[in-house]
């Protein structure tokens, strides 16, 4: 079995990869929020207050032009709904540990760090310790995060045109969903929900995602079927 | 509305959101077929958030052939199929998207 420092350790080297994709976006916010009129210090305040990519670029562009704050606070709220996805998929792995624990965990539960950290433990069988690679993920796209951030504030985006780094994320997220894929059901999930998101990528405030999610975990439940 | 203001309850509710379920799942009783569709979220969620990536690099569906990103995405999707390894499945996909763009000049 791992001890906590190896479990930690793994989850900040399977992190990893993802920042490279991440770090780009972080860059770019930062520079965008500035130009949005947003103070240095709010700026950086919303990536650790909010902490939620695409939340922030939302936000950031709202209050640059002005928009109510009731509106943008319902906003962020609808563009981070599928966080409660997440939640209800890790609470199994995480119920036998402490409030503090679980709040810290919470507050870390982006979409790089579930991913990495889901794939963790559906892969290797349980381990008491294994919230440690969940910190040591979460962790580190957090630091990375209010790192690129601060450099985006006060250095801007100096990222080359015509290097495709935000192709990175869809990458890493094929190499985790691809080897998860082992029922019928499973890939049933995943391509109705891969396909709905296409149609309902239009959508509105990451809604379509959402929507995507839910008819591919629907499917996934139907063509698996009762249980015996 | 001030804009810490606004940021708080933003930051607030998007902690809520994510503490939702790890606070609520032992404290409710929920159906048998949530729990049992808790294993789909992962491949549904992530699949939702990859399949637009690739067909829509410009925020409009581009579904074509002449599409590098989608090109490349399949070549990523082989390569974790038979390696099932993250390092190498990127280095795949990111290697066939350059040679797409840069050698074969697509866009």
């Amino acid at each position: 079995m791992k001890t906590r420092k190896q479990e930690f350790w793994s989850g900040v080297r399977d992190e990893a990869p993802i920042l490279l994709g991440v770090v780009p976006f972080g860059l770019l916010f930062g520079a965008l929020a500035i130009s949005a009129h947003l103070s240095t210090l709010a700026a950086q305040a919303m990536s650790s207050i909010i902490f939620a990519g695409s939340a922030q670029f939302i936000a950031a562009q709202l209050i640059g032009t002005g928009t109510s704050g009731l509106v943008i606070i319902m906003v962020v709220f609808v563009v981070n709904l599928r966080h409660a996805l997440y939640s209800a998929s890790v609470a199994p792995h995480v119920k036998h540990l402490k409030a503090g624990w679980k709040l810290l965990l919470s507050y870390l539960l982006t979409d790089e760090a579930y991913a990495v950290t889901i794939t963790h433990y559906n892969r290797e069988g349980d381990s008491e310790d294994r919230h440690w690679y969940f910190l040591g993920a979460g962790l580190t796209l957090w630091s990375s995060w209010q790192v690129s951030t601060a450099v985006g504030i006060f250095i801007g985006t100096q990222i080359p045109a015509g290097w495709p780094l935000g192709f990175i994320l869809p990458l890493t997220f094929i190499a985790l969903v691809v080897p998860a894929l082992k029922d019928r059901a499973g890939v049933a999930a995943a391509l109705v929900a891969g396909l709905v998101g296409l149609l309902a990528f239009g959508l509105p405030f990451k809604t379509g995602l959402l929507l995507a999610a839910l008819t591919g975990i629907l499917t996934g439940l139907l063509v698996e079927g009762r249980p015996k | 509305m001030n804009i810490w203001l606004v940021m708080l309850i933003a930051g607030l509710l998007t902690f809520a959101t994510r503490l939702s379920f790890i606070f609520l799942l032992e404290r409710i009783r929920v159906p048998d077929w949530f729990r049992r569709g808790l294993r789909f979220v992962p491949v549904a969620v992530l699949s939702a958030i990859i399949l637009p990536e690739l067909t829509s690099p410009n925020g409009d569906l581009f579904l074509s052939w002449r599409n590098p990103l989608l090109l490349a995405g399949m070549v990523a999707i082989l390569v974790a199929w038979r390696t099932k390894n993250v390092i190498l499945t990127i280095v795949a996909g990111m290697a066939a998207l350059l040679v797409l763009r840069f050698v074969l000049g697509m866009v």
